[in-house]
């Protein structure tokens, strides 16, 4: 089941990056990137199987990089939203405020 | 290296990675947040299954309480804050040559991970036959875990709790609006 996991972590991976490419909502956009991370997650898990349980643990650390990663994201995002009264990207594209 | 696993086992496993799948496609052409949002939770419940089906029980019930749980609450929860959701925030995606252009460029990735997936995996490393089911008879599902993340991965573990305080004290910081900090 090695082979068949990782190609479902490749193409879940590739989704979440054509998504972070083709959309301009930027909470989509963190949606794909937590894909992404997930994607990620099932490699480790797939390779514990044959290299011991050291890839579970980074899994956890994974989860738990990703939860923090949500937290300081959507707070960015609602500062964001709340200066310019928009979450697309269209519409954020300076560095200044 | 593969032992032969029962037709049962193969047809769930291609059926939650089937799901999996279409899950993710539906969830990224979505335009509303708040669908795409429940679409990745349909591919976090598979994927928490085909973990269970890799031999990482715990790692599957993680993935269902804070993938499932707690992280897409807090995406939910900050699309009805913002009260997105009317028609021009829905249109949100690029045009068709921008499209067209991520569409290669996801191509392209694609073909790369499947070369690289392509080399041969260092079997020196590869723990004997029956030690992962050995492990899990000895210290369970949640103790195959614990050991290493306390024992032999202690230090990055101590730098995680670090890391969770800097991003609650930010995300506090940054949600707490201009009117609060220019006091």
């Amino acid at each position: 089941m090695l082979a068949e996991s990782l190609a479902l972590t490749a193409a879940l991976f590739i989704i979440g990056v054509v998504g972070v490419l083709v959309h301009r909502n930027a909470i989509i956009i963190f949606m794909c990137v937590e894909l992404m991370l997930t994607a990620v997650n099932l490699t480790f898990v797939a390779f514990s199987r044959y290299y011991g349980a050291a890839g579970q643990v980074f899994v956890v650390f994974v989860m738990t990089v990703s939860a923090a990663e949500a937290a300081v994201g959507l707070a960015i995002i609602i500062a964001i939203f709340r200066h310019r009264q928009t979450v697309n990207l269209k519409d954020i594209n300076l560095l200044r405020g | 290296m593969d032992p032969h696993y029962p037709l049962f086992y193969v047809f769930h496993f291609y059926l939650f990675g089937v799901i999996a799948l279409a899950s993710a496609l539906t969830f990224v052409t979505r335009k509303s947040p708040v669908a795409a949002a429940l679409w990745l939770v349909n591919t976090m419940f598979s994927l928490a299954a085909l973990y269970v089906m890799l031999d990482a029980q715990f790692i599957g019930v993680m993935q269902v309480l804070v993938y499932a749980g707690a992280i897409m609450v807090v995406f939910l929860f900050v699309v009805m804050l913002l009260n997105l959701g009317h028609p021009s925030e829905l249109a949100d995606a690029r045009g068709k040559w921008w499209k067209f252009a991520a569409g290669l460029v996801g191509l392209g990735l694609l073909s790369e991970i499947m070369v690289i997936l392509r080399v041969k995996l260092p079997q020196q490393l590869v723990v004997p036959r029956g030690f992962n089911e050995q492990q899990l008879q000895k210290l369970n599902a949640v103790g195959t875990i614990a050991e290493p993340l306390f024992k032999e991965y202690l230090l990055a573990f101590e730098l995680t709790s670090v890391l969770l305080l800097v991003a609650i004290a930010g995300a506090v910081v940054l949600g707490r609006g201009r009117a609060a900090g220019a006091r």
